[in-house]
């Protein structure tokens, strides 16, 4: 495990807003429209540790910067993973970046899944295509200390059979682990065997006791509205729930004010929240 | 000469023609001093040379969507309230290249930036709003898990001369925002200017060491209670006559509750979302950031610039932005300044400058859009108390 | 064979909160069934005279599609509800219904069940709520799905 280690500048304080080169060791096409970078940093002092749940904002030279979750177990730091979709200018070029090329990358930054409230309860899980990314380092730490939870349950929904991540993971995870696998599609190809609908609809007869139930949700924002819902509805109660949201961000650091949710900055308060927190404020328009 | 040692909380006296002496002690120590000057018939703040650069016998008036110079009959220094600029653009400039980087090869190394010695400013002439506005973005920039570190040096090296004012402007309203008009807090220098039986002097407030230090390079007398009287009736009757309103009680729960009142769909029809409000408001603090590169491609640049919550791509991530429509964003601004802000920094963002108003081309005046939602609180518009739930 | 059904019916939460009088009722319309991976359950346009109540499988709801073939456009499974066409004239089923995967479950007899309601109204009323319930929720899972919230905003 490496300590966070400070970028020292000329200025008096070290400045976070200098981005550290990392290495680019494998470039992995997840999905027709989704990859893996896995990234070591060029000078190893400065590597760092970092919780389920943070994100990065990593830089590519000359192009630009967006904030993507670190999806790698955080026993691998600093070896880094960012899973990420193609959906424009920088991701776009992130794409186009080679094994041995040089990128930027700050942080971690933002708050983390709180997996150590879990601690002698049943762990639900409920990931929606690309949310799953940000999910990961938790259930590595999920699965390192297995025996301090009780059941634990992951939900997976995707489109179609074809975007699901990790497919391989998780399939030696239900091998090897104790690990309740469930996932479904939105729509099934002719040779799909498995689940079809939305990942809400297996909530209900998901098997946990809500009553001591901790649960991690991440997805598109309706998902994870109506997946909050069916779990209030199942007895889970509102403040052992955690989601995480996602906006515009330019600095990560709580400086440029893009990523403001109601009274809350995405980047320093989230990304990670419990579900209380923005009751007030989430399904509400254009906030 | 004085009398005697200064200490914090000191008042003394100084007459009009010793100010220039008093501007020259921050020039002798190195302080670069920018203050209030006429330019494009406006009053920003600009370099100051001398005590002649300043507006003597100008005034203002403002009102929504309005600002005029006006002659005066006298000399006064700052018988005027703030203009179109506050001290952001000093602390916080609009332009600001963040990083320099070059790729050579595969490989890639940021180079930061080397900055010319952080410049040493001196404020001369800050208002008690605008007091209240770098305390609320020390707040962003210093209070927070991460420092700004250009903010930082310009904030350590700063020396502030505050005035108070002698008038309340046609959009002031620091009154009801608890920011003024008398300067309380966070300066090193506070004058109060005086005028009785064609003496032109000040009562100048001694505020930190820094101040004292500087007030005994120059001619002065102790303060009498006369003295202190007249400044205090002046004083008063700023605060008696402030151009406008806000009433403050319980503003962010209201806020909170009218995210659908139907005043945002009357502001949209007026609100052009041209950003001039956050441009002039001293508190606004977003900024946008800009990689960019040169035709090589082997040299880029990260540059931060001043940015609107106006603007349409401010809350852009993928596939659209979240506030797409314009009545979203002016709720998302006023929102935030006098309700959300609160939760996020422990006051209001707003400190009753009345910037928003003068500048806004329409004239959108904060004080009634607050006031019109608290009116009919919570209450719908008639077309909607009609319409059956889905 | 009555016997047995009526407390598998009484833990069942589909059944929760009805009296025993009308679960008894109920019980005697019904029988446990076995279906095979793959085999087909009913067809689109069947006579529709029965419900099924999953107890443990997969069960694929599907519509033939020209070039498409079998689409399916849910899947049902252990603990749900399958079935609502036996209710509503012209009680005809709207889709294909298919085993996924080795699927035990209880069949109702949706003929009998209508009769015994047109007879008994509480009955009746009992039963539409809990259908009603099973409505809404597939309904609402579908406009969920028809979002296509996972799909590719560029």
């Amino acid at each position: 495990m490496f300590e966070q280690t400070e970028v020292v500048t000329a200025g008096l304080v070290p400045d976070p807003m200098l981005p550290v080169p990392y290495r680019i060791q494998r470039v992995k096409q997840e999905t027709d429209d989704t990859f893996t970078l896995e990234i070591l940093p060029e000078d190893s002092g400065k590597g760092f540790s970092f919780a389920p749940g943070q994100f990065n904002m990593l830089y590519v030279f000359g192009v630009g910067e967006v904030p993507i979750s670190i999806s790698s177990d955080p026993d691998d730091a600093p070896l880094l993973k960012h899973t990420t979709r193609v959906v424009g200018t920088v991701t776009k070029a992130m794409r186009k970046l080679k094994r041995g090329e040089i990128m930027g990358i700050r942080g971690p930054f933002g708050s983390h899944w709180p997996v150590e409230q879990a601690a002698g309860r049943d762990v639900v899980i409920v990931a929606g295509g690309i949310g799953l990314a940000p999910l990961r380092p938790a259930l590595y730490r999920l699965m390192a200390e297995r025996e301090k939870f009780r059941r634990i349950v992951l939900l997976y929904g995707t489109r179609t059979p074809e975007d699901m991540l990790y497919r391989h993971e998780l399939e030696q995870w239900r091998g090897k682990f104790d690990l309740e696998i469930e996932v479904t599609v939105d729509r099934a190809a002719s040779t799909w065997r498995g689940n079809v609908g939305v990942v809400t609809t297996m909530i209900p007869r998901a098997p946990f006791s809500p009553s001591n139930t901790f649960a991690m949700v991440c997805g598109p924002e309706v998902m994870m509205r109506f997946t909050v819902m069916e779990l209030l509805k199942r007895g889970v109660a509102a403040e052992r729930i955690y989601l995480s949201a996602e906006r515009n961000m330019k600095c990560g650091i709580g400086f440029c004010g893009h990523c403001q949710y109601g009274p809350t900055f995405v980047c320093k308060d989230g990304p990670v929240f419990a579900f209380p927190s923005i009751a007030p404020i989430l399904g509400k328009s254009e906030i | 000469m004085t009398a005697g040692p200064l200490h914090v909380g000191d008042s003394v006296v100084v007459e009009r023609e010793h100010l220039e002496q008093l501007l020259q002690a921050l020039v002798s120590r190195g302080y670069e001093v920018v203050g209030p000057t006429l330019r494009e018939g406006a009053i920003v703040y600009d370099h100051l040379t001398s005590t002649e650069d300043l507006p003597s016998g100008w005034t203002d008036e403002q009102a929504g969507g309005k600002y005029r110079l006006k002659r005066r009959q006298d000399h006064a220094l700052f018988a005027y309230v703030v203009g179109p600029h506050s001290w952001k653009k000093f602390l916080c400039p609009p332009l600001q290249r963040l990083w320099q980087a070059a790729r050579n090869g595969k490989g890639m190394r940021i180079l930061p930036e080397e900055e010319p010695a952080t410049p040493k400013y001196a404020f001369f002439g800050v208002r008690a709003c605008e007091l209240s506005a770098i305390a609320i973005q020390d707040k962003v920039f210093l209070d927070g898990q991460f420092v700004d570190p250009g903010y930082k040096a310009r904030r350590e090296n700063l020396f502030l001369l505050a005035v108070n004012c002698g008038l309340a402007g046609g959009n002031c309203f620091c009154a009801s925002m608890n920011t003024g008009p008398k300067a309380t807090s966070g300066f090193d220098l506070a004058l109060t200017e005086l005028s009785q039986n064609g003496r032109h002097y000040f009562l100048a407030e001694l505020g930190s060491v820094r101040g004292a230090e500087i007030l005994a390079a120059v001619p002065h007398q102790p303060a009498n209670d006369a003295d202190k009287q007249h400044a205090e009736r002046i004083l008063d009757d700023t605060t008696r006559h402030m151009g406008r309103r806000l009433d403050t009680r319980g503003i962010k729960e209201l806020l909170y509750r009218n995210y659908e009142h139907p005043q945002w769909d009357n502001v949209t029809e007026r609100c052009l979302s041209c950003a001039n409000c956050t441009m002039v408001c001293p508190t606004c603090f977003c900024t946008t950031v800009e990689d960019v590169t040169d035709l090589t491609g082997e040299h880029a640049e990260r540059w931060r610039r001043w940015d609107s919550c106006f603007s349409v791509d401010f809350s852009y991530i993928h596939g659209g932005s979240v506030r797409a429509t314009p009545r979203s964003r002016y709720r998302q601004w006023m929102t935030h300044k006098l309700a959300t802000w609160i939760d996020q920094f422990g006051v209001s963002g707003c400190v009753g400058c009345g910037r928003c108003i003068t500048w806004c081309p329409v004239g959108i005046d904060i004080t009634v859009e607050a006031g019109a939602i608290r009116e009919s609180d919570s209450v719908k518009a008639p077309a909607d108390q009609s319409k059956d739930s889905a | 064979m009555i016997q047995t059904l009526e407390p598998i019916l009484r833990e069942h939460p589909f059944f929760h909160g009805m009296e025993d009088q009308h679960v008894r009722l109920i019980a005697g319309c019904s029988k446990n069934v076995r279906f095979g991976e793959g085999q087909v359950i009913f067809r689109e346009g069947d006579p529709a005279d029965h419900f099924y109540l999953i107890r443990e499988g997969l069960v694929s709801v599907q519509f033939v599609i020209p070039h498409d073939g079998l689409t399916t456009m849910l899947t049902v499974g252990g603990g749900e509800v399958l079935g609502w066409s036996w209710l509503f004239p012209p009680y005809r089923w709207h889709f294909d219904a298919r085993a996924q995967q080795p699927t035990h479950a209880l069949a109702f007899d949706g003929k009998c069940l209508r009769a015994k309601c047109d007879e008994d109204h509480d009955l009746g009323y009992e039963i539409y709520k809990r259908f009603m319930q099973v409505v809404t929720e597939r309904l609402e899972a579908t406009r969920l799905q028809l979002l296509d919230m996972y799909g590719s905003h560029v």
